[in-house]
């Protein structure tokens, strides 16, 4: 019997290509064609090549916003990570209480970014918020709309809140793999606490730790919602992070070229960091394999 | 090094404990002595390992006291113990290299850089990674990462004891019977007390010196091999020890004779009146097969071991196991089984019975 050859299980993916072509091709295609063109409306376009990418680049707004955009990543990083990980070990392993900080745990992560944007914007007011007023009562000179670094503490502790949950819970479900012949053995061994975490836990969380490092600096390096409903990117530009000034540039400017190019190279920058953090994790499962 | 002394020891799991059934140690007395080499034999969930974790300091045991020579040790951390531990799974520290992690107890208590350094490379040699030294830990097999977590039990020379949790489950046949043999040939040569807890009886028996018996939560039985084999204390021991186990069978015991289902079956020895459910035991190496004196047996099956068969047939009921020489044949003509007298045991309640003093 001859086999019949038929190629139509193609048009199986069909589906699946149209549903990418829409939410993703085609919207990043725009992209592109904004970046590329300069436009007046009504769908006229004209070409300016790589323009808008040379205007970017040599663009003081993005350098500073970007100078902004990394030290904010690297602070609630810096803060996020090791908190996690304190957090983690110090949650209770079984029991009543472990579920009930569990739950606890999860709650800032399940309420809406605006949300949590909302609540610290009134949570701060100096007039109406917990926080503003007894800060002013305790003598503090504390103002979120008017001083710069109030500002940042406020984005910065703010986001702290919400997400440093991700990374405990990341590290306790690393922790919670750990057999516990392993602390038998140290103890036996006469292991100091610092060896312990050194050589046991801190290994055994490591792949997830990445996942966290990798989650949390992709979400704060693209953050919008909360600061601008807090601050609105303000006092000043201060806390006017890339996001936001994108869609300033984008929305409130209606620069589309300018906004486009920068749209791409910000893409381009959170995939290489992505690419990175990628091989290293593939590197680590390999090794962990050999 | 010290003799260890358990007093009135018993432990729970439960916070609050209601009954013995709560018990996963029942109380016990037990002294280990100082340079000893026992095995700590019984089933799955005998408590075992929670014996081996009290006397290591891992877990606190709810009532009693843990005694090392004359120091009461109940409330001292394992570090303090000064003991080694094995456990049944590989443990051993990914990020360090081999030669790190067999010097990390070492390095811990603060030992000089050129004793850790000669005394590393003398266990390497021992368990055959001398080549690998500097190799990571992370990626070994199985097998080679539990050569580490031995050798990291070994690489103490002034520890109390050596506790051994299983240690060899993970390993393969051939290299399981060389290691054992290191444990033993150690043990001969440094004196360490070492305690090996095991659910494999040939692992148990070729180990030790004195085995030690576990059943429910209890020590049943103390002893050489010898003394387990020939005079089980309870039934569990005849039938956890031997290949196949004891056979037993309910039997009356009226002096010097068993009554089996109408059938007499003389004992070695006279038996003053017993209380509770009585059977006898009798190992199937002391079982003969005969054409007409004895039991009556419907022989059911017979399995070929090599050095020898294995009968199996009915008796008065129940099933029970013969061993027969090789080269003896074994055909329809054997229609009966004889046990020796003087190696039948008498139990009551599962444990077992003296025979009466004086008697003859």
């Amino acid at each position: 019997m001859e086999k019949t050859q038929n190629n139509k299980a193609w048009f199986l993916v069909l589906p699946v290509l149209v549903l990418v072509a829409f939410s993703a091709v085609i919207p990043l295609m725009t992209v592109v064609n904004y970046a590329v063109n300069d436009t007046f409306g009504n769908n006229q376009f004209f070409w300016a090549g790589l323009e808008w990418f040379d205007e970017m680049v040599n663009s003081q707004r993005l350098h500073d916003a970007l100078g902004r955009q990394i030290l904010f990543s690297a602070i609630i990083l810096a803060i996020e990570v090791p908190l996690g990980i304190y957090i983690a070990l110090n949650m209770p392993k079984k029991g009543f209480w472990a579920s009930v900080c569990l739950v606890l745990m999860a709650l800032p992560l399940l309420i809406p970014f605006n949300v949590v944007g909302t609540i610290w914007q009134i949570f701060g007011r100096v007039d109406i918020g917990l926080l503003g007023h007894y800060l002013a009562k305790l003598g503090f000179d504390y103002n979120y709309v008017s001083d710069p670094v109030d500002a940042w503490i406020t984005v910065i502790v703010m986001d702290v809140w919400h997400w440093t949950s991700l990374v405990a819970l990341l590290c306790y479900a690393g922790l919670q793999s750990i057999p516990n012949a392993y602390y038998q053995a140290a103890r036996v061994d006469q292991a100091s606490r610092w060896a312990v975490f050194r050589y046991i836990e801190l290994p055994k969380m490591a792949g997830v730790l990445l996942i966290a490092v990798l989650l949390r600096f992709m979400d704060s390096f693209m953050i919008y919602t909360e600061p601008f409903v807090v601050t609105g990117g303000g006092p000043g530009n201060s806390t006017t992070f890339l996001s936001i000034d994108l869609v300033k540039m984008a929305i409130g400017q209606f620069d589309l070229g300018p906004a486009a190019a920068f749209s791409i190279m910000y893409f381009l920058v959170i995939l290489l960091v992505s690419w990175v953090f990628y091989t290293v994790m593939t590197n680590l499962d390999k090794e962990e394999g050999k | 090094m010290a003799q260890i002394t358990l007093k009135n020891l018993a432990h729970s799991y439960h916070p609050t404990p209601k009954g013995e059934q709560d018990f996963a140690l029942k109380e016990m007395d037990h002294v280990w002595q100082d340079g000893g080499a026992y095995a700590l034999l019984g089933s799955s969930g005998c408590g075992k390992t929670t014996l081996l974790n009290i006397i290591s300091g891992l877990l606190r045991p709810s009532q009693g006291r843990v005694l090392f020579g004359d120091r009461d040790v109940t409330d001292a951390e394992t570090a303090e113990r000064n003991i080694a531990q094995v456990f049944q799974f590989p443990v051993v520290y990914d990020t360090m290299t081999v030669r790190d992690n067999l010097a990390f107890p070492l390095r811990n208590r603060g030992k000089d850089a050129a004793y850790i350094a000669r005394r590393v490379d003398q266990i390497a040699r021992m368990i055959g990674m001398e080549t690998i030294l500097d190799r990571k830990a992370r990626g070994l097999t199985a097998d080679a990462k539990q050569k580490i977590s031995l050798g990291r039990g070994m690489v103490r020379e002034d520890v109390n004891a050596i506790l051994f949790d299983e240690p060899l489950t993970v390993i393969d046949p051939h290299m399981k019977w060389e290691l054992r043999t290191q444990l033993k040939q150690l043990h001969r040569e440094f004196g360490h007390t070492m305690i090996y807890v095991t659910h494999d009886q040939t692992e148990a028996l070729t180990f030790a010196d004195k085995v030690v018996v576990m059943y429910d939560g209890r020590v049943v039985q103390m002893g050489t091999p010898e003394e387990l084999f020939e005079t089980p204390a309870h039934t569990f021991v005849g039938y956890f020890i031997g290949s196949p186990g004891m056979n037993l069978l309910p039997a009356e015991i009226r002096g010097s004779t068993a009554h089996l289902q109408g059938a007499a079956v003389p004992l070695g020895a006279a038996y003053g009146p017993i209380s509770g459910r009585t059977q006898i035991g009798i190992r199937p190496e002391y079982a003969v097969l005969t054409e007409g004196d004895g039991l009556p047996i419907a022989i059911r099956r017979v399995e070929d071991v090599g050095r020898h068969r294995i009968v199996r047939g009915e008796v008065a009921g129940q099933m029970i196991s013969v061993i027969a020489p090789e080269g003896m044949p074994v055909g329809s003509a054997l229609t009966h089984v004889r046990f020796t007298p003087d190696r039948i045991n008498v139990y009551a309640d599962d444990w077992r019975v003296a025979p009466a003093e004086g008697a003859v």
